[in-house]
């Protein structure tokens, strides 16, 4: 049968249920998700963006689904503990997809106005506010990765900032899938930056029993004018995790967004991006580090769509694959009719460490405005012999030269991440990574 | 006795280069090898200090005694070889300092060392980077990337101070050097000379030794050392080229 079907009737038997666990506004669009699924099904490998990752086979499984909200308790503080201290930021929890208020996220200080918390409550609470952003980006008219999310979402985060407002300290949300069964989980993030107005805010993907899961987040990110954004999405989960993940992202004019997806320990990952530049002046900082082992498989997609003039979008995905891990990177650049002055440039660039990894690269630009800057390139290939070479002359063994080649090569891209702190981790856990230390997802003493 | 090389015979690709290889080299010894082009200067040099893609097909050599051609690059190095590369390869993102520092202290620690404190690494460090006029800020940057052709050689040579090995190979060291450079890099390497070290000067030309006083020169022609001779070889096949050595060699071969 088709696994959609599957999804569209667990839905209209449990509609109820699904509702009363969520809030009006969240509802409203759910027979608009309804009808995308009825109509699209879920993306296959025969449509040419999923040709490398089968999304609808991981629906097939008869997954469970906390639809009636039952409390799954974490004990936050046992399961998680951050490996690096030094990163100060203000704590959210996300146990699969249920916010879970906690003691560090009622002591977090933040600006009047600003709201972080539970996605539902503020759905209850303030749904004006919501209802305005909420499912506006999520595209319905394409199989439907959102419209499987948005059916069946019943909570997940929000972050609003005011006008004006600067939020100095990074905001770290933390997503712990933990199950006694195999579950699926829908989680809703809600990102929304007001004019002039500046935040950060970390996303830790991890994973706490060894269950079976698949994780659908669907996060929509309105940066209005001037705003500042620093996105980080940081997957430490294990091989019985499969993710799909959408990203859409507005900017207004003369924001500035960086993006920045590491897959650090994974299972199956599918992460999209799409972003669409709706201001002039605009700046996007799009970057993403894959490093697989084992069978484990990543697929980024990224679509970036200059619909205006003066815009800069500027992106470096690296991948490191070990043993028979396989990858696949999509780019895709749209320089629109009248996007004048746009300057863009997409590199992807992967290391097979074995004969039996596999990549598979794509990059795509297509053009229709004459005056811009835009350049593309991809590689793939292995550590350079010759500099591995030269090291070994200087008396640095064969597998610390490796180490320090595979370093360098993710280095670029942590290069570009903005949260000093954050990079000081991620070159830490990469090293970690690279030396097997880092088996499953670091934080989580489930794991160890 | 510093190196020992019995009878080597190696080659790449299964094709042989090196044809039976004759050479003695004692502690506190300079050693100039010239030959025309092709004739396996750069493959000797590579053999010796273990690129893996050559192939040892027969012979011996012996690095202060021990079997040299039974240990993999790095031991080499650790046991005192150094290269200076003809070609100094860049690293991007992988910084002087670090670099440095792991290669000392890998060497430390296959002498059964502690790791060097770090103060004494920078002091070192400064000390070394004095002698070949290096500036701080190559340090930070990554190996070799965005050094120039003289700064590269520079630092090939600062490298070899850090590393203080006893036999030190120069891969044809002065190949793109002005003459600036040239003085700079060979100022080095002889302030670097010792009784218990040696050199050997790979090169083409004269030019070099001007700079770097050899006590032997060999010609190195198709895979064979073809002449040995004084200092005073060199100058004579700068003025006379290589032909008449090769003719004297063919005729003896007759």
């Amino acid at each position: 049968m088709n696994p959609a079907q599957n999804y569209i009737e667990l839905f209209q038997d449990n509609r109820a249920l699904v509702e009363r666990g969520s809030a009006g506004v969240m509802n409203s669009v759910r027979d608009a998700a309804l009808k995308c699924l009825e109509r699209y099904g879920l993306p296959h490998k025969g449509l040419e963006e999923y040709l490398h990752t089968d999304v609808s086979a991981w629906f097939e499984p008869d997954w469970g689904m906390n639809l009636a909200r039952l409390d799954m308790p974490v004990d936050l503080a046992q399961a998680f503990k951050c490996s690096v201290p030094n990163l100060s930021t203000q704590l959210y929890f996300l146990a699969n997809d249920t916010f879970a208020s906690s003691d560090t996220a009622s002591r977090n200080s933040l600006p009047d106005g600003v709201f972080a918390g539970s996605l539902r409550e503020a759905a209850i609470n303030h749904p004006e506010l919501v209802e305005k952003f909420y499912g506006r980006l999520a595209d319905m008219e394409k199989p439907g990765i959102a419209a499987v999310n948005t059916l069946f979402a019943q909570d997940g985060f929000l972050l609003y900032v005011p006008d004006g407002v600067v939020i100095e300290k990074p905001l770290q949300l933390i997503t712990l899938l933990s199950s006694k069964v195999d579950l699926m989980v829908n989680r809703r993030i809600l990102v929304v930056l007001g004019r002039e107005s500046q935040a950060k805010l970390l996303l830790c993907d991890h994973a706490l029993a060894a269950n079976q899961y698949l994780t659908i987040q669907v996060a929509e990110v309105f940066a209005g004018e001037g705003s500042m954004l620093e996105l980080y999405d940081l997957e430490e989960t294990h091989y019985a995790n499969r993710r799909i993940s959408e990203l859409y992202v507005n900017q207004e004019a003369d924001s500035n967004v960086e993006i920045d997806y590491v897959t650090l320990h994974n299972g199956q990952t599918r992460n999209t991006v799409l972003s669409t530049f709706s201001g002039r002046g605009s700046r996007l900082s799009l970057n993403g580090i894959a490093t697989i082992d084992k069978k484990q498989h990543v697929d980024n997609m990224t679509f970036v769509d200059h619909r205006v003039s003066d815009c800069t979008s500027n992106e470096l995905f690296n991948y490191v694959l070990d043993d028979s891990a396989s990858g696949a990177f999509a780019g895709k650049v749209l320089v629109r009719h009248g996007a004048q002055h746009t300057e863009s440039q997409q590199t992807n660039r992967n290391i097979c460490l074995t004969r039996e990894a596999r990549m598979f690269t794509q990059p795509q630009l297509e053009i229709y405005a004459d005056d811009v800057k835009c350049s593309h390139g991809a590689t793939v290939g292995q550590l350079d012999d010759k500099a591995m070479f030269y090291m070994r002359q200087r008396g640095i063994p064969e597998s610390e030269a490796r180490m320090m080649l595979m370093q360098a090569f993710v280095g670029e891209v942590i290069g570009r991440v903005s949260l000093e702190p954050l990079r000081d981790r991620l070159n830490r856990l990469i090293e970690k990574r690279f030396r097997g230390e880092l088996t499953q997802c670091e934080g989580c003493r489930a794991c160890r | 006795m510093m190196l020992n090389i019995e009878n080597l015979h190696a080659g790449i690709d299964g094709k042989e280069i090196l044809k039976g290889i004759n050479l003695q080299v004692n502690a506190g010894e300079v050693h100039a090898i010239m030959g025309p082009n092709g004739s396996g200067k750069s493959t000797m040099s590579n053999v010796l200090v273990g690129h893996p893609s050559y192939k040892v097909t027969e012979g011996r050599v012996t690095f202060k005694g021990k079997n040299l051609l039974d240990m993999p690059a790095e031991d080499r190095s650790h046991e005192g070889l150094f290269m200076s590369f003809q070609y100094p390869v860049e690293i991007p993102g992988v910084s002087m300092t670090n670099f440095m520092r792991t290669a000392i202290n890998e060497k430390r620690k296959y002498l059964g060392l502690p790791a060097m404190a770090p103060t004494d690494f920078l002091k070192l460090i400064k000390e070394k980077r004095d002698l070949v006029k290096l500036d701080a800020k190559f340090m930070n940057r990554s190996v070799n990337e965005g050094f120039s052709g003289g700064e590269k050689k520079r630092n090939e040579i600062f490298q070899m101070a850090m590393l203080e090995p006893s036999l030190s190979i120069l891969d044809e060291t002065d190949s793109g050097l002005d003459i600036d450079a040239l003085r700079i890099v060979a100022d080095g390497v002889n302030r670097l000379k010792s009784p218990e070290t040696s050199v050997i000067v790979i090169t083409h030309y004269q030019r070099l030794l001007d700079y770097i006083q050899p006590d032997v020169v060999h010609v190195l022609y198709q895979g064979r050392i073809i002449k040995t001779a004084g200092p005073e070889l060199a100058l004579e096949l700068e003025e006379r080229g290589y032909d008449w050595v090769i003719k004297e060699f063919e005729d003896s071969q007759r």
